[in-house]
């Protein structure tokens, strides 16, 4: 048992990798294919329960650590871990990678091969963001999901998928390029490329250079990485392109897990290495978030396209996160993480279910249906049953990150959590008007009449999101208890700093 | 008692391990040789694979000999301070032979493709890669010119195989002239640092040069000289602003000829560059330096831009690479030296391989370079179109490919020390992310267009391209997943130039 909690972040990491590079041998069967990518997804979803089943919850640190030297110049590790932050983002990217394969089963005729080694090496990619603990390594699985997330998209994709494809590369990469010259400067200061090192060497004031303008720069370098992943408003508008054109896999994954990557960093890295500098600039981070959560909204709710509606939606919940974060509160940054695994639960499940309706009928925009409950009941229903989750209904899980980061909100600052608290609202407002122009009343558009409703193949997909959307509605503390001494630890730097100013 | 005449007859006969010393370059031209006398006498049509075969027997021979050189026993001057064997010299003639290699297995298929009678082509291969190799263990300026003019005349030639083309005559005859007027600014430079320093040997001029090492200042002459000088290798490197004959050179030879000149002379020209300005404490070097590494990667990058033949476009990203290089041999030695031989290896494995690729591509009569032909080769040819993606991500920088630690190790290099380039640096990071968008562009034609109706299907791969292809691969990808070993045997040289 010692070996596997030795080694098991890197079996879970590249598993599905090992997986794709296997499939390159395949021959072009399609059916096979499908099976066998759905076998190492589950795969690696199994192995990944290893890691809450033997998480040690009374710890602080980094667990399932990993270690060794790679290359000795520059001095880069193979350095793994994971702690309670972490742990549930890994586990939300192996629980997701099934369903993403098995939604994909039909709406993938053309080149299905490279189609799933794609979707496998994405897996691998984003499981070692999560996981790395070397800034090197980090930097290394934040690009490396870019290309065959870019490739998904512009692949296979709709319409104007090579327009989206560039654009979220070129956004994504440009502002990457700001934090891997604040890694490098870090590196040049401190020799290590190692987070617990550079995270000590700052704090104790080893790095006598880290004074005057230079920690906002950095601090500033990894912010904008993180924003344009997020996205946050101004930096969003990579993100409705890229979800209207991709395949209804890679929105999954993109909604689900890959903007996670912008939140993830700055809990990991903005509040990790720079406290000081993060409590002073949050002001205007969360005036972005705030505007980023209604802005989002609005533009929601005027959207004709249910895909488009979706993806600003994620803006808005996005817009969340950022506002846990940088309220500095425990129960904020709680509240933030759940959001980041609610929101990749029940936005992944509506992506799935805007994708279903897609096969159907090619088309997402909303006046083209209307009165669907009929046709479709159950499809209906599974709808209904993730839109309340999203929208935030108490018993499911949209409502706890939203009521923990709200009130994390309301400590810091009153009319944080007031203008956010309005969020929540505008999110009722455009979901549940989606939802009742698309299937309540008379069918409007007689091609609607014969629409076949969920097989058994998408109903398994789709049980899976509903299940968990109940669970940690009802449940929460399964999540929140690891959560909870991760956040705090994060916080320690913050609570100094605030006696400090007390004491002043 | 022995008398001066003696020990003058002595000193006039080499020593047998001097020929050890220059192993690789007697293979070679032995190989070579051979293959000039066969091919006469052999049937044209089964000549093609009998010569290649004995070309890439020559070729693998040349980097054994390099291989047996490589240990410390042998190290040393030989031929009276004409040539010198040591890490650095290793080094270059092992990559020399290895790309000698690479081009000569993926030249296999091409020749039959493109109906080019062999004959002296894998001679001539070989002959330049001799020139090459003695360029990086050369000590003396005189067989410096010498060594140059062996590769330059080969490259020359061999630009211009595709005789029924006519852009290739152009690009040959371009290359030619331009090539000889740059040759004579060196042999120039080289007249004038002998007239500063009294010797053309790097030792002696070492020596004389020694003395303001570190004042700043030097001989009038001698800043002349290296400036001269600097011309002439710049222009074999295509550094800017002495590259406008490589987008149309590059354009019209052959693509494997074209992997081949990218590369290997480049490396051994860099080899004579950093000989000369670190081992020959040659004055003014930083400041053209300075200017030139600027203004390859700007000028290179924004080119490239917009280029719609590939093969341009890639001559342009060369001239960019260039630069880069360059930035290395404006930083301190201790990191400038090995950063730089770093890259050159890297880059080598990365173009050859490239190269080869479009060479493959390009069906008879290079026909399709464009970047409308590259549409849909994701579908069509996923292998190779795969393959070509990890080089052009490679030329990019992306971590773990060669091209990665390349860049990361020129650009740390420069930021050592008491006076940063920071300069410099900025200029490189903004121009690999300029660079970034071009080499997408081309991966984005081949996944995300659709190919156009009447596309000719893509040849299946020949087996010795696949070796080519593999080998370059597995060189760009273990520099950057391992690039210790390299960067380390890089390093022995720091303190044998400096």
């Amino acid at each position: 048992m010692n070996w596997l909690d030795n080694n098991i972040l890197t079996l879970v990491t590249f598993a599905p990798a090992v997986g794709g590079l296997l499939l390159l041998f395949f021959p072009r069967r399609d059916r096979d294919i499908r099976v066998f990518a759905l076998v190492i997804s589950l795969l690696t979803f199994v192995l990944s329960l290893h890691l809450p089943a033997h998480f040690n919850r009374g710890l602080a640190g980094f667990q399932f650590d990993k270690d060794v030297s790679w290359i000795s110049t520059p001095n880069i590790h193979y350095h793994m871990g994971m702690d309670g932050v972490s742990l549930w983002l890994v586990v939300l990217t192996t629980f997701l990678t099934p369903l993403c394969v098995l939604i994909s089963w039909n709406s993938i005729h053309d080149r299905v091969k490279e189609f799933f080694i794609l979707l496998l090496v994405l897996e691998t990619s984003l499981i070692g963001v999560f996981v790395s603990l070397d800034l090197f390594l980090f930097y290394f699985f934040w690009e490396a999901t870019l290309i065959p997330m870019a490739l998904l998209i512009g692949v296979y994709g709709h319409g104007r998928r090579v327009y989206a494809a560039v654009k979220f590369f070129l956004y994504t990469m440009i502002a990457s390029v700001f934090m891997l010259a604040a890694i490098l400067w870090l590196y040049a200061k401190t020799g290590s490329f190692d987070f617990v090192v550079v995270q000590n060497a700052i704090h104790s004031g080893g790095i006598p250079e880290f004074s005057g303008r230079v920690p906002l720069m950095l601090f500033l370098g990894f912010f904008i990485a993180f924003a344009v992943k997020v996205p946050l408003f101004p930096f969003h508008t990579w993100l409705p392109d890229a979800h209207v054109e991709a395949p209804t896999a890679g929105s999954v994954l993109l909604a689900g897990v890959l903007l996670k990557m912008g939140t993830y960093g700055m809990l990991r890295f903005n509040l990790g290495l720079f406290p000081v500098q993060s409590r002073v600039n949050a002001s205007w981070i969360v005036v972005l978030a705030l505007i980023g959560i209604v802005y989002g909204a609005l533009v929601a709710m005027v959207q004709p396209n249910m895909k488009k509606l979706i993806a600003y939606s994620s803006i808005s919940h996005l817009g969340f996160v950022v506002l846990g974060i940088f309220s500095f509160t425990q129960a904020g940054l709680n509240g933030a993480m759940f959001i980041m695994l609610a929101h990749g639960i029940s936005t992944g499940g509506l992506f799935m279910l805007a994708g279903i309706i897609y096969e159907r009928r090619h088309t997402y925009e909303i006046s083209e249906f209307g009165g669907l409950a009929t046709p479709m009941p159950k499809y209906a229903t599974f709808f209904l049953f993730i839109v309340l989750a999203s929208v935030g209904l108490p018993l499911l899980n949209g409502f706890v990150g939203e009521f923990l980061a709200l009130s994390g909100a309301f400590q810091a600052k009153m009319w944080w959590g007031v203008v956010g608290a309005t969020g929540v609202i505008w999110s009722a407002c455009y979901l549940l008007w989606m939802y009742q122009r698309v299937f309540f009343g008379t069918v409007k558009h007689s091609e609607n009449n014969s629409l076949p409703d969920l097989q058994l193949r998408e109903r398994v997909a789709l049980w899976p999101t509903a299940i968990m959307a109940l669970a940690m509605g009802v449940a929460p503390l399964l999540w929140l208890n690891t959560i909870d001494p991760a956040v705090h630890n994060v916080l320690v730097p913050f609570t100094q700093f605030a006696s400090k100013m007390v004491g002043q | 008692m022995m008398t001066t005449a003696a020990i003058q007859t002595m000193q006039a006969l080499p020593q047998s391990v001097d020929y050890i010393r220059i192993l690789p370059e007697i293979v070679l031209s032995i190989f070579g040789m051979i293959i000039m006398l066969l091919d006469p006498v052999m049937d044209q049509r089964r000549s093609q694979r009998t010569l290649g075969g004995i070309a890439l027997l020559g070729a693998i021979a040349g980097l054994a000999a390099t291989l047996y050189q490589a240990q410390p026993r042998f190290w040393g001057l030989g031929f009276f301070e004409m040539v010198k064997l040591d890490a650095f010299s290793v080094f270059f003639h092992f990559v020399v032979t290895a790309v000698t290699i690479l081009v000569i297995l993926s030249s296999y298929e091409y020749m039959e493709v493109q109906r080019i009678r062999a004959g002296e082509y894998y001679a001539l291969i070989l002959f330049g890669s001799v020139g090459m190799a003695l360029m990086s263990s050369a000590m003396e300026l005189v067989l410096i010119f010498i060594a140059l003019e062996i590769s330059s005349i080969s490259t020359y030639i061999l630009a211009g195989f595709r005789r029924q083309s006519a852009i290739s005559s152009e690009s040959s005859v371009k290359y030619f002239l331009l090539g000889s007027f740059a040759t004579a600014f060196f042999l120039y430079g080289v007249a004038l640092m002998f007239g500063a320093t009294g010797s053309t040997s790097i030792v002696r001029i070492s020596a004389a040069l020694g003395e303001y090492a570190g004042t700043g200042h030097g001989p009038l002459l001698a800043y002349l000289g290296v400036a001269l000088m600097f011309v002439g290798l710049g222009f074999k490197v295509a550094a800017a602003p002495f590259h406008v004959w490589t987008p149309d050179v590059y354009e019209g030879a052959p693509s494997p000829v074209v992997g081949f000149m990218s590369t290997a002379p480049k490396a051994a020209v860099f080899a004579v560059l950093l000989r000369i300005i670190f081992e020959a404490h040659a004055p003014g070097g930083p400041w053209l330096i300075w200017v030139a590494a600027a203004l390859s990667m700007t000028i290179g990058n924004v080119a490239a831009l917009v280029q719609d033949n590939v093969k341009r476009l890639l001559a342009y990203s060369s001239i960019a690479h260039a630069g880069y290089l360059l930035i290395a041999f404006a930083s301190l030695p201790a990191n400038g030296i090995p950063a730089a031989m770093f890259y050159t290896a890297s880059y080598a494995a990365m173009n050859v391989g490239a190269f080869a690729v479009i060479g493959h591509f390009a069906g008879a009569g290079e026909r399709f370079v464009t970047l409308e032909d590259y549409a849909g080769l994701g579908k069509r040819s996923p292998v190779l179109a795969a393959i070509l993606t990890i080089f052009l991500l490679s030329l990019i920088g992306i971590p773990i490919t060669g091209g990665f630690f390349a860049k990361f190790y020129v650009f740390s290099a420069a930021l050592q020390g008491s006076h940063p380039l920071v300069g410099l640096v900025i200029i490189g990071v903004l121009n690999s992310a300029v660079a970034a968008y071009y080499y997408l562009r081309i991966i984005v034609v081949m996944y995300m267009r659709e190919p156009r109706e009447e596309e000719a299907p893509v040849a299946p791969i020949s087996t010795g391209l696949g070796f080519a292809l593999g080998l370059s691969l597995a060189a760009t990808i273990f520099l950057g997943v391992y690039p210790n070993p390299v960067l380390k045997y890089a390093a022995l040289s720091v303190g044998l130039l400096h």
